[in-house]
């Protein structure tokens, strides 16, 4: 727009404008103070156990700082320097990355098939709807400990199973790979219910002219689904990715309590320690604080890249 | 128990963030002028009814127990506000296990001889005492109660193998750890599918325990790829798990309680509160098989037990020693042991009658309390623990075990133990 519009003259000039009378004062104060009084607590809130502890665990990692240590010595980025030498941070890094590819990438393709089933004409739709989200219901730490026993390496029912089938036992806590499949079987039996329904809100909202119109043009059901249903969902596909890299990234409880023992270093030979897991074990077993605030930012801007990766490739990937 | 952890985590970042720690601190003058003392214990160490019995006695003092359910997050919130510099009890219970890390930050304990009330000699089983006695001579802790070690075994399952199986006839078995893995060696080629102890770790770490010098040497420098000892411990249990004596179940996981159930293993090594734990996941239909023995390879050993402590945070840190020491009387702990099955450490409670009668019916009415009372009288000292002890065994050793249970070879394993005791130690 190029044209440029006058200035409505309210019959007063802003110079002359008097000051307002003391009596306005408390009104205008109102006015002015009271908005960023009313958003004040969140920002209150988040400053103080959100933006507080990041900025502080940056200061921390500065230090060679022990739990109880009298006067930490300023050690600069030697943490960082450390850990980036750490074979049990990589280890621990793809572990993390193993671990949320196997979880988020079938969650999301299975979210989004259920999501397309609930979205028909069901009988008992909401009793359907409802019952999806049931895992997500139960208690983390009770789901955990059914399946580290379903995933028993000797006595549990997952291996005899496969004995049915003729498959030797997988010894679960032994193998990487194995132990990766058991822990991601529990994020997705947690997660995929809930964002098929995050999904399932989302394909409730596509206009149905527009698939009225595809359907007058002879287009497929699988057509319909790719060239309409997907990219209408992109910005909770989105959303639902950019969520599911944060949560799976930080994934802590499931490896956790998966280890029969209840120690933190994940498995015998850290098979399947993920980032959080060497976090904690680093700062309330080996009670080096300044080391783990270092893994902490570390994973911070991890978490931060593949998110915005992740961001933009769906954007792409989803026209 | 998973809460307790989020609510450390939460108050770790929140004491970080300003200097108040979670839970109340020092405790001081009510308002009816009574003291309050704070007393944190983890599990079960029975001294409620010893509260009440203190507080009648001295109607000036008012007692509070903060009681945890489990001993890690116990020790976990203990060295977290050691660290913040307040937040702790007057009197904090102190685990065996934790000991080694406790003791790297004994100037943070009041020294008891100083501060606390006369106590007669010798209350204390030395080796006891001398656990949590500095290396500066500072007496930190007093004694509570103790794991002294014996060993539990399958009898019907010794009798499968043509093995003796009365208690007095085991002991031939169990006289060095080479006669135990000999006789391991002749169960399990008479025993299909059974194996002789549970896991490596849990004969290895009672073996350590016995060495004259373990992990550390006594200026602290860390001696594990130098002490041929430990390597010597190592060997002998690695290869006992090449020859299938053990049963690859870690303890205390939802797999070994399956193993006490269907009988996987023929033998445990077992401190005098292990007795419960066997009836309770063996279960009533095991009854009469399990049995134990006053016996022990080479001698004896400890696994278990705790200390109470008066932080040098107590605002009343006088009062706090004069009830800790109360409570670790005989008299006091014999009541503990009757209520909730704590052994006792002090000489004269191990020969108390009331010890020395209880039996054990799941274990065929053997007299327990006799046979555990000899037990702690045969251990011999107490072994050096260094700054990262507690963590090498618990996050490398007991780990690098399990690896070679899952297949790794023996000598691979034992480098990457070593490397990672390097660097807990760091």
């Amino acid at each position: 727009m190029t044209a440029t519009l006058s200035k409505v003259d309210r019959g007063r000039a802003p110079e002359a404008r008097p000051r307002p009378p003391r009596r306005y004062l408390l009104s205008n104060v109102d006015a002015k103070v009271s908005p960023y009084l009313f958003v004040a607590p969140f920002f209150v809130l988040f400053g103080a156990i959100g933006l507080f502890p990041l900025l502080y665990t940056a200061y921390v990692s500065l230090f060679d700082w022990e739990v109880g240590a009298d006067d930490p010595a300023f050690i600069g980025l030697e943490n960082y320097r450390t850990l980036f030498e750490d074979d049990q941070f990589w280890n621990a890094l793809f572990n993390t990355f193993s671990i949320f590819l196997l979880s988020s990438v079938p969650q999301i393709i299975v979210a989004v098939v259920i999501a397309a089933l609930l979205n028909a004409n069901l009988r008992a739709r909401t009793g359907w709807r409802m019952g999806v989200l049931l895992p997500y219901v139960a208690s983390l730490v009770a789901l955990t400990i059914i399946f580290g026993n379903l995933f028993g390496p000797q006595y549990g029912l997952v291996n005899d199973v496969l004995g049915l089938i003729g498959i030797d036992p997988i010894d679960w806590q032994a193998s990487t790979f194995g132990s990766h499949v058991a822990i991601a079987s529990m994020v997705n039996w947690r997660w995929t219910g809930y964002n098929a329904l995050i999904i399932l809100a989302a394909m409730q909202a596509i206009p149905r002219d527009v698939y009225e119109a595809a359907l007058v043009d002879g287009a497929s059901p699988l057509r319909r689904f790719f060239s309409i249903t997907l990219p209408m969902l992109k910005p909770t596909l989105i959303f639902v990715i950019v969520t599911s890299t944060i949560g799976g990234l930080q994934i802590f409880t499931e490896p956790k309590l998966f280890e029969p023992s209840g120690g933190s270093g994940g498995g015998s030979e850290h098979q399947y320690q993920t980032v959080v897991l060497y976090l904690y074990q680093s700062a309330f077993q080996g009670l080096d604080l300044g080391y783990a605030s270092a893994i902490a930012w570390v994973l911070f801007l991890v978490v931060i890249g593949v998110a915005v990766l992740n961001f933009f490739l769906t954007r792409r990937a989803v026209r | 128990m998973r809460h307790r952890w989020i609510s450390v985590l939460i108050c770790a970042a929140v004491s970080a963030a300003a200097t108040t720690a979670c839970g109340s601190g020092g405790a001081s003058q009510s308002a009816d002028g009574k003291t309050e003392l704070t007393i944190a214990t983890f599990n079960e160490f029975g001294y409620e009814e010893l509260f009440k019995e203190y507080e009648a006695a001295h109607p000036d003092v008012k007692i509070t127990q903060r009681k945890t359910g489990q001993g890690q997050p116990h020790h976990q919130n203990l060295f977290t506000k050691l660290g913040a510099g307040s937040g702790l009890a007057d009197i904090e219970g102190v685990e065996e296990g934790y000991l080694s890390q406790v003791m790297s930050k004994s100037g943070q304990f009041n020294d008891l001889k100083e501060i606390g009330p006369k106590i007669e000699d010798n209350r204390w089983l030395q080796w006891k005492t001398d656990a949590i006695t500095s290396k500066d001579g500072k007496l930190i802790g007093y004694g509570t109660d103790i794991g002294p070690l014996a060993m539990c075994y399958r009898k019907d399952l010794f009798a499968q193998a043509g093995l003796p199986s009365d208690p007095e006839g085991v002991k031939a078995l169990f006289a060095t750890w080479d006669s135990y893995f000999a006789a391991g060696d002749q169960f399990v080629a008479k025993v299909p599918g059974v194996a002789w102890f549970d896991s490596a770790a849990q004969v290895y770490n009672a073996m350590h325990n016995q060495l004259a010098t373990g992990y550390y040497d006594e200026s602290d420098k860390l001696v594990v790829d130098t002490n041929a000892d430990i390597k010597k411990d190592w060997n002998a249990v690695t290869a006992a798990v090449g020859k299938g004596q053990s049963a690859r179940l870690s303890a205390f996981s939802p797999e070994w309680n399956t193993g006490f159930k269907l009988g996987k293993f023929a033998t445990k090594t077992c401190p005098s509160w292990m007795l419960g734990v066997v009836e309770t996941q063996a279960g009533p239909e095991n009854k009469g098989k399990w049995a134990v023995t006053d016996a022990f390879p080479n001698g004896g050993g400890n696994w278990g037990g705790s200390y109470l402590t008066v932080p040098k945070q107590s605002k009343n840190a006088k009062k706090a020693a004069e009830l800790a020491a109360w409570l670790t009387a005989p008299e006091q702990q014999i009541k503990a042991f009757k209520a909730k099955g704590t052994f006792p450490s002090q000489v004269k409670a191990l020969d108390a009658p009331e010890l020395l009668e209880q039996t054990n019916a799941y274990f065929g009415d053997v007299k327990a309390g006799a046979l555990f009372s000899t037990q702690a009288k045969k251990i011999k000292a107490a072994q050096y623990k260094g700054p990262a002890d507690g963590q090498i065994q618990e996050t490398v050793f007991s780990p690098a075990l399990q690896s070679v249970e899952q297949g790794k070879n023996s000598e691979e394993a034992w480098k990457a133990a070593v490397e990672g005791a390097q660097k807990a130690a760091k």
